[in-house]
Formats: structure tokens, sequence, C-alpha cells
């Protein structure tokens, strides 16, 4: 972001921020360094018999010897260590016979108040602690809807077989939406809802139907899910949810035949364009991935042998495609499905986009002469001159995070406009003659003179700078 | 750091007593099964079950081994299995294979479910589904509460933040009303009750009704008042960078539990080392809560201090070096190696930063805050996407764009987005469809522009828009209004004024002078206003939902504070109460359904995974 150069003044000169850089290595850090070296310096004293006194009960191995978190990762060794016996477990004679519930299929005898609810269910307050709830001894009795959910709320046994015209369940639901406990409430709509005629009854219960679509969401009910969103016409729910299957398809082929399923989906006009180039990126990538397999495999394709990939292109980001693209293929012409140009007008890449995909790529490849190509515009008069979509001072940080060579770094320092910024970027790539010359150009003799003292005695640049001093014809401002 | 505290700041009350509790209900439970148990423990009940208990603890109690939930077939060959869980449908399911598998091949075992804090309904479904409703016990280990520190109980439920605003799942709000019910019930009673928010309101009414069910014993309060919000009252906080020490070593290295795992790169060794950070630590006691700019300056001056105690021994005789050795020579060992480690921590923090443009991205996040070259903060966050910076920052970026912008313009909205799917991934478009559902990213509406002229001169919003639900859908959302409300609550102070980091003047210090936390800042009004009079119009532009409740005449605890974030609250937060409370002699106590920051906010909004 650039702020117009006054401003960008103003904010950082502004006292109010001035007290925090993290960019310059300023006093603070050195000084940091400086502790940092004291501490060091007495380490030998302390290392001794450094075991005995923790900073707490952590010990070096990360975690504490005894702690649960330690105990977990010995048995998962441990097991992979002995050999797995083939399990018989011993039974003992005492073991009692497990009541086995009745039915397994219908939601509603979850709630017959069979005494499995009540009888395990120990809840614990600090008052009375250690006082399971069995005691209550709880039964079924002729309980009203608010006083179900109530004790619904509670834990307590309740029994909502009494529950069955559409009348009493709608009731019932009431009661436990203006409860408020989702846990209570997801009970009884799932009691409720048993039959899709229903679905229409939770359109006018908003919480009600959040909760169901967020149990078939967990449960994975994806059939049931679409039922319910077709049934309340909600398209573009219904799309997306479709749509997020592809992550669960493995097989890139079948994963593409399953994205063209999706484009006739309800998605919104823009949704829809980003899915149909989700599907045809996806496409592609197949081309590309088999074509540069082989490639690499044959062994004869220099960027290959030089720069072996480090992963399979396919199911990458589209940004990540075109910088491979520029990587192994930039030279291409536009008919292939590799080509970088090829790819950004499929894709409608932006030139910005474009751009700073194709330097960061040739950066990397240190392919300096298509970094500069990429500036290079001729004006009408023929002349070539330095153009760029991007910031330089961006440019710069791009180069050096590719560790361009100072000579290259130099020329890009040189184009940032702001002069603040040249010299502070200037310093800290040390590019010492734009440093100098731009302070020849501000007329600042007394920067220039503080900066000879920065320079290596006897070195180049220092002549420069006494020569420049010494000349008659600049009329300095100070 | 040497902030003289009011001397009227009351003490904190004890909370170890919910450790001890937690642990022996635990122990009950297991007893409940009586004979040799394998115990599985999710995953991420591991560092919480660590805090109260340990593996001597677990075998006292005839625990044989201890496995994680992975998912995976179980190798155990104990005849009972304990399981140790949250409430959660996918681990169930997988104890159903478990069970169903071990019928299949004809074994024969006992288990036991013990769901914490408490068990859902729609557990108990899937058991009856998958058909083993009856072959396992259940049982629930009421273990609401983590003290991590002297002032921060957590609750240890991330999930909590997507339950419920997202999905609009309110399976916690009875959880939140027991936590405050045992508060009260071993703290209380309490004296005020305040809060905002649609969650904080459920949770304050859940909990009344637990009130009236048992028997309330006359007590000394500990806690006076107690203030609850809602995480959705206030996004902007979360989503900015943390610039306070503990926060920013939250936002890089993330600490867990209380405990954070520093690399080879902090402990200038080849291992790495998990640390407890709290106020046991001396050194992290004391710039926990400094901005980062302070940290430099007071390690140095440590660094020295503990040079010169080391260098004492130079020229004792045999004597006093002795004493030296029995009675400092230890504590300063102590101090050197925390000394050393946040040395460290800072030293890679500031590499950190230094290498991604820290400074410019701040520039940018308070240019967002002020509302000020609000296009040069778009091509900044366009770059940030278009070289592929982090994911979650590029998001986070957008996010905060929205919320303070009200909205993005239809165009940048397109835009932004496109080149977002472009760079990583069009999976994201479930992200983004979150996002919007939640109000977190949104395209203004068509004829909101007017508000959002309205609201940045400062002018009334009116009715029709201020609660307005954009549309059924998406009737969880809500519409931020935030330049209003930084209007209204003075949060972005003057920028022409001079802002002196290491005497701070406000709760603005912890976001280096540029923002005041909404969230503090409403605790601060009210506390001050002893409710909302007076703040009417703020809470109609935050939507409503505020109230205050007197329980009983004031108390002596009336200056221990407990706030309770529902959806979880930041390092920052935090130590912006800590600041108000020595500015104005109240002591806070923050309960949190789990610690927070930008980062983990959006990826629990991200869906571009199974």
């Amino acid at each position: 972001m650039m702020k117009s150069k006054p401003d960008e003044e103003d904010y950082w000169n502004s006292s109010k921020f001035k007290a925090f850089t993290f960019d310059d290595e300023d006093d603070e850090f050195s000084r940091l360094k400086e502790s940092k070296q004291a501490v060091n310096s007495i380490r030998r004293l302390v290392e001794e018999d450094d075991d005995e006194d923790d900073v707490e009960k952590v010990s070096w191995s990360g975690e504490p010897v005894g702690s649960i978190s330690w105990s977990v990762r010995e048995t998962a060794a441990s097991n992979q260590r002995t050999d797995r016996e083939p399990a018989f477990p011993k039974i003992n004679a005492d073991t009692p016979t497990v009541s086995r519930s009745h039915s397994g299929y219908s939601l509603s005898s979850l709630f017959k108040g069979e005494t499995a609810l009540s009888d395990s269910s120990v809840r614990l307050y600090a008052p009375e602690l250690r006082k399971p709830k069995s005691e209550y001894k709880d039964y079924v009795s002729d309980w009203s809807p608010e006083e179900t959910v109530h004790r619904m709320q509670q834990g307590k046994a309740v029994s909502l077989e009494k529950f069955r015209s559409l009348q009493d369940k709608l009731l019932l639901l009431d009661f436990s939406i203006s409860a408020h406990d989702g846990n209570v409430i997801t009970a009884v709509t799932l009691f409720t809802i048993t039959f899709t005629v229903l679905f229409r009854e939770l359109e006018s219960r908003q919480t009600a139907l959040r909760h169901f679509i967020h149990y078939l969401t967990e449960t994975r009910d994806q059939r049931l899910l679409l039922e319910l969103l077709r049934a309340l016409g909600r398209t573009e729910d219904i799309a997306l949810l479709q749509y997020k299957e592809h992550l669960s398809i493995a097989d890139e082929n079948k994963r593409r035949d399953f994205l063209k399923s999706c484009l006739s989906l309800p998605f919104s006009p823009e949704d829809s364009a980003h899915v149909q180039d989700h599907y045809t990126l996806l496409e592609r990538q197949i081309i590309i991935e088999a074509t540069d397999r082989q490639a690499e495999r044959g062994g004869k394709v220099e960027i290959f042998q030089k720069f072996p990939r480090r992963a399979s292109i396919l199911n990458m980001p589209l940004i990540t495609t075109l910088y491979y693209c520029c990587f192994y293929h930039y030279t291409e012409s536009e008919g292939t499905y590799s080509s970088p140009l090829n790819v950004r007008q499929t894709f409608r890449i932006s030139e910005k986009q474009f751009f700073v995909t194709a330097l960061a790529a040739r950066a990397k490849l240190k392919a300096w002469v298509d970094v500069d190509a990429l500036f290079t515009s001729r004006n009408w008069l023929g002349f070539t001159r330095k153009k760029s979509p991007l910031g330089f001072h961006r440019v710069v940080d791009i180069l050096q995070k590719n560790s361009a060579p100072t000579q290259v770094l130099q020329e890009y320092v040189g184009l940032v406009d702001d002069a603040e910024l040249r010299i502070s970027l200037a310093q800290k790539h040390k590019c010492h003659d734009i440093i100098i010359n731009t302070y020849r150009d501000l007329k600042d003799r007394q920067q220039l003179l503080g900066y000879r003292g920065k320079v290596e005695r006897g070195s180049v640049e220092e002549r420069k700078i006494n020569e420049l001093l010494d000349n008659p014809q600049i009329r300095w401002k100070n | 750091m040497a902030h003289s505290a009011r001397r009227d700041s009351p003490e904190l009350p004890d909370f170890s007593l919910l450790k001890r509790l937690a642990r022996d209900q635990l122990i009950y439970l297991l007893e409940q099964l009586p004979g040799k148990k394998d115990l599985f423990i999710e995953a991420d009940l591991m560092s919480p079950l660590d805090r109260i208990a340990n593996v001597s603890t677990l075998k006292q109690h005839e625990v044989d081994k201890l496995y994680k939930v992975e998912y995976k077939p179980v190798i155990s060959t104990s005849d009972q299995l304990c399981f140790l869980i949250r409430p959660r449908i996918q681990t169930v399911k997988w104890i159903c294979d478990v069970v169903n598998a071990d019928k299949a091949a004809g074994k024969f075992r006992r288990y036991k479910l013990i769901f914490t804090p408490q068990k859902f309904y729609a557990c108990e479904a899937v058991l009856e589904e998958q058909g083993i409703f009856g072959d396992v016990t259940t049982d629930e280990w009421a273990f609401y509460l983590l003290p991590l520190d002297d002032d921060i109980i957590s609750l240890e439920l991330p999930e909590f933040f997507r339950d419920n605003f997202l999905a609009g799942d309110q399976r916690w709000v009875r959880t939140a009303g027991s936590t405050l019910h045992l508060l009260h019930s071993i703290y209380g009673p309490f004296s005020k009750i305040y809060g905002i928010g649609r969650c904080s309101k459920m949770a304050y009414e859940s909990w009344r009704e637990q009130v009236e069910e048992g028997e309330t014993k006359a007590r000394q309060a500990e806690i006076g008042n107690v203030f609850l919000i809602d995480r959705d009252v206030d996004f902007v906080t979360p989503l900015c960078s943390q610039v306070v020490y503990e926060g920013l070593v939250d936002d890089i290295f993330r600490i867990k539990c209380g405990c954070v795992e520093f690399g080879p790169d902090v402990t200038s060794s080849d291992k790495s080392m998990k640390v407890m950070l709290n106020s046991q630590d001396k050194v992290f006691n004391e710039i926990r809560n400094e901005h980062f700019s302070n940290v430099f300056g007071f390690l140095s001056q440590k660094a020295r201090n503990l040079q010169t105690a080391y260098d004492k021994r130079r020229g004792m005789d045999i004597k006093q070096m002795k004493t030296f050795v029995s009675e400092e020579l230890k504590g300063l060992k102590q101090e050197h190696r925390l000394l050393s480690l946040h040395i460290g921590a800072s030293e890679s923090i500031m590499k950190k930063k230094t290498k991604q443009d820290f400074q410019e991205l701040l520039k940018t996040e308070h240019s967002l805050l002020e509302g000020f070259e609000i296009r040069e903060c778009i091509s900044f966050i366009e770059e940030h996407i278009n070289r592929q910076v982090s994911m979650i920052e590029s998001l986070r970026l957008l996010c905060l764009l929205s919320i303070t912008e009200n909205g993005l313009l239809p165009k940048d909205y397109r835009s932004l987005k496109a080149q977002y799917l472009q760079s990583y991934g069009v999976d994201h478009l479930l992200t983004f469809a979150n996002l919007r559902q939640l109000g977190l990213l949104v395209e203004q509406q068509p004829g909101e522009t007017l508000t959002v002229m309205e609201s940045k001169v400062g002018k009334l919003v009116n009715d029709k828009t201020a609660g307005k639900l954009t549309d059924a859908f998406s009737s969880l959302a809500k519409k931020s209004n935030f330049r209003a409300l930084s209007k209204k609550l003075n949060l972005v102070p003057k920028s022409d004024e001079e802002y002196d980091l290491r005497v701070p003047r406000d709760m603005a210090y912890i976001f280096s002078g540029a923002y005041i936390p909404l969230s503090c800042k409403l605790i601060e009004q009210v506390l001050e206003r002893d409710g909302w009079t007076g703040l009417e119009e703020v809470t109609r532009l935050l939507n409503g939902h505020e109230f205050a409740h007197s329980d009983r005449a004031k108390n002596d605890a009336q200056r221990i504070v407990l706030v309770m974030f529902l959806g979880g609250c930041t390092f920052s937060e935090i130590s912006a109460l800590r600041f108000l409370g020595r500015e104005r002699g109240y002591k806070f106590i923050v309960v949190t359904t789990a610690i927070t920051n930008s980062s983990r906010l959006i990826e629990a909004l991200l869906d571009n995974h199974v």
C-alpha cells in the first residue's frame, strides 16, 4: 500500500508510531543482541548441573515424564514394538450380561424412558459432589410439554411417546426452542421431524431448522440433508453442498468428472464461473501432469533434470499452476495447454497478477534476462524504459527473496520513485551508488558526509564521495 | 512493566479448587468401572487432563494403558475399554465402529463412554442408530473449567465458536450456564450481572434456571460482578495483529493450554522445548502485557542485572561463596534460563516479522481501523493475494476490511474473491459462503450506501438498518456498524496526538495506540455507568441483546469482576483488561470458551477440506 509521500512521512514520523519499528536494525535490536551475548557468556556456568531446576514441570524432552501425553506416546511406541497377539480377551465369569437396546432404528424409542438414560448418567455439581442422579429414581409419568423439556435439560428421564399428534409434537418443539438449550432442541427436532412432510414446519422455526441441519451435517446424512434443502428451496446451499463432495474424491479423473457434473448445479452466476474454472483447471492439470511426468522420467528435458519437480501439479490453485508453467514452460507458444500465455488467457488473469507470478518464477530460476524483458516497453520514440504494474520496491522484495545478486537488485532499487524509500532499500541491500547518487540529487551534503563514514576506507565509493564533495559545481543545500 | 497497582486492589480467589474438583470427579467416574481398563482420550483433552492429573493418578485407579483417540481400529487387549471424550458425533461413530468390530469378531468387552463436560442427546441417537445403545454405559464428567493462570479460566471448547455463531447450534448454551452456576456456587453469590449478545443472554437465563433448581448457601462472596459478552459483538479486535508480547507469542508460536513449544531457533540448541507461560514465570510475568517495543529494553536491563549478580562471586571467599551457592545461585540460574528463552523468542519474532513486511501490514490495519485511504488498503490486500502470501492472513485482512467498511462494494467483492480463489484454490467457495453467513465478509447491499455515509459522519443510523437481517438464511449475520461505534466510543484516538507506548494512557496501547478494543471498551463503560444507561445508541448499533441484573446488595467483592467471553478471547484483550484493572482498581478474571486469535478464528471458518 502506498500512501502519498507526505502522508507516509507524517505517519511514521509522528511520535505515535515511531516508538516501534520492526524493519530497521535499530538500537533496540542491537541491544537485544548484546544482552543475548551477555546471557550466553554466562551459560557455561549455569549448564553444569542444569537438570535439576526446570522452568516448570516440563522436561527437556518436551513432555513431563509421567504426564498423560507422554504416557500415550509410550503406549503407541510399545504397540509398534510388540507383536500383536490375536486378541482373545479373558472373559470374566462375573461379567454381567449387557442389556441390549430393543430397537436400533427409531429415534423415538430413545426417549421411551428406559432406565438406560437415568441409571448411568451421573451429573455432578460442586455443592453435591458424588450424588449420582440415579438416586432420584424418576419414573415416567404424565409430564406436560413444558415439564418434559425442563426435565430433558436436567438430563432426567422422560417419555416422548405420548406426543403423537402433530399439534403435540409442535408444541413440544416450540417449548424446547424457547428454552434455548440446543441439546434439547436437537433431540426434540429429531423426534418430531421423522417424516419429510414435516420439513415445512421447520421453515417457521428457524432455530430448530438450524439444529436439524447441523445434526445432519455432523452425521453426514447427505441424502436427507439435500432432501431438506430442496424442500426449503435453498438452491445455492444445495449446489455448494454437492460441490463440496469433490473434496473426498481422491482419484483425479473421477474428481474431474465429478466437477463436470457440478457445472449444472444451481450456483449463483458468479460462483458458476468459478466452478467452471475449477473444472477446466483440473482437466488441464491432468494433461500437463501426464506429459511432464513422462518428460521427467525420460531424462531428456534439461529443466526437469536441473530442477526436479517437488510435487505433482494436480489440485494446486490456479496461480501455483501459472507459476509452474512459467517455471517449466516459459517459452512455449500460446498453442499448448502448458503455455503461460495460454493459461493467462483462458483464466482471465490480470496483467499485474501475471506479472508478479512470472517475475517470481523467472527470478527463482535466476533467468535475469527474462526478468529484464518483463519490464521493457518501447515508447513511441523507440527508446526502451522500464515499466512495472507493481511498485518497484515490491519488485526488489520479490527479487531479493529469490536471492538476486546485488547488481540485479541495484538496477531495480534505482527505479524506486520515492527517494526516502529508495535510500532505505539501497541501504538494506548495500547499493552504495544509488545512495550516493540520491544524496547528490538531493544536494544533501550533510548526509553524504555522514555516509562517507560508513563506506570502506580507500574504496571506490569513498573516492566517488570525495569527488562529489570537492565538486564546486554542485550547490549544496546544507 | 513496573506498573504500580492501586493499593486497594483486591486479591483474586483461589481457582486451584476447580482443578481438585475436576480430578475428584474423574476418579469417582473411573471407580465406577472397577478392574483394569484401558483409557482412550480424545486428542484435544490430553493437555487439559495433564493440567489436573497425571499418569499415576490414573494408574492408581486401575487404568492400564492410555491411548489417544485416532479414529483407527483399536489394538487393546483389555476387556474393559473406557473412552474419555468430547460429545462429538464423529468420535461416537468411531466408538460404534470399535464395538461393532468386536461384536463381529466375537470379542466381548465392557465399554464406558465418559463425555465431558456433558453428553448430548444427538450422541445417544447415534449410539442407538448404530445398534450399540445398551452395549455401552455412558457418563458425564463435569470438567467445565480449567484455570490456565491466576486470572484466566478456559472451557477449552474451541468448537463453541463455530457451533454457536456459524451453525447456530445452541448446544453449548446450557454448558455456559452450568459454568456460571459452578462459579457462582463456589465463589458467589454475584451481586450484579451485565451482558451483551444473544448467546450471553441465553446463557444467563440458563444459569438463572439452574440457580432456582438448586439451593443456594450463604457464603462470603469472592466474585462481585459478572460481565458476559458474545464474540460476535466484536470481531474487529480478534482480527487485528497482536503486538503485546503474550499475544505475539500466541500469534507466532501458538500457545496451547497455557503452554508453548519453542523450536530450536528459540532455544539455540537442537531441541524444541515446551514451556509453561503463566505468572509463575517471573520474567514472562513482567513482559507479557507489554507492547513489544518495550520488551527489548526490559530484557537488556534484566540481562545486565543478572550479569552483575553473577559477577559478585568474583573476589568472594569460601564462606561467602557457599552462601552464594546455597541462597542465590539457584534463583539466578532459573532467571537465567527464563531470560535466555524470552530473548530467543523475541529474536525469533523479530526475524519473522521483518521478513514479512510486518510494518506495512500494521499500517494497513491501522488505516482500516481509521477508515483512511481505503483504496490503498485494498491494493495492499490485493498484492498480498497475488503473491500468495499466507492464505489465512489474506482472508483476515479481507474480513477486517469488510467489517470496518460495513461490507465491500460489489465490484471489489467480486474481484477480490475471484483473485483469492485463483491464488488459494476454488475450494474456498465454501469458505466464502461461511464468511458471508457469519457476516464477516459481505457485499454491501444496494441502498445501504447512504447508511454507510451516515455512519461515517457519525450520524444516527436509522432503525430500519440497524438490526436488519440481510436475508433469512444468514439471519445470524449482523451488520457491524463499526465506523459509527468507533466514533461513538472514541475507539480510534486522534492520530495527531502523541502516544508514548512506555507509559500507556489507555487500552489502545495494546494496538500501538491505534485502537481501543471494542469489547474491553464496552466493559469499561458498563462498569463505570453501573449498567447500560447512556449507551442506548451503542447497544442499538450492536444489535441489542444487552442486559443488566442486580442480584443482591453490593458485597465486599465489588472490585473482582468476572468477564466471560462466549466464543473466545485474545491475549491482547486480557492484557487490556489487566491494564484497566490497574487503572481503576479492579481485578479481572477472564473466563473464556477458548483462547483465540485471528488465525484460529479464520481457521474455524475454513471449509476447503473434507
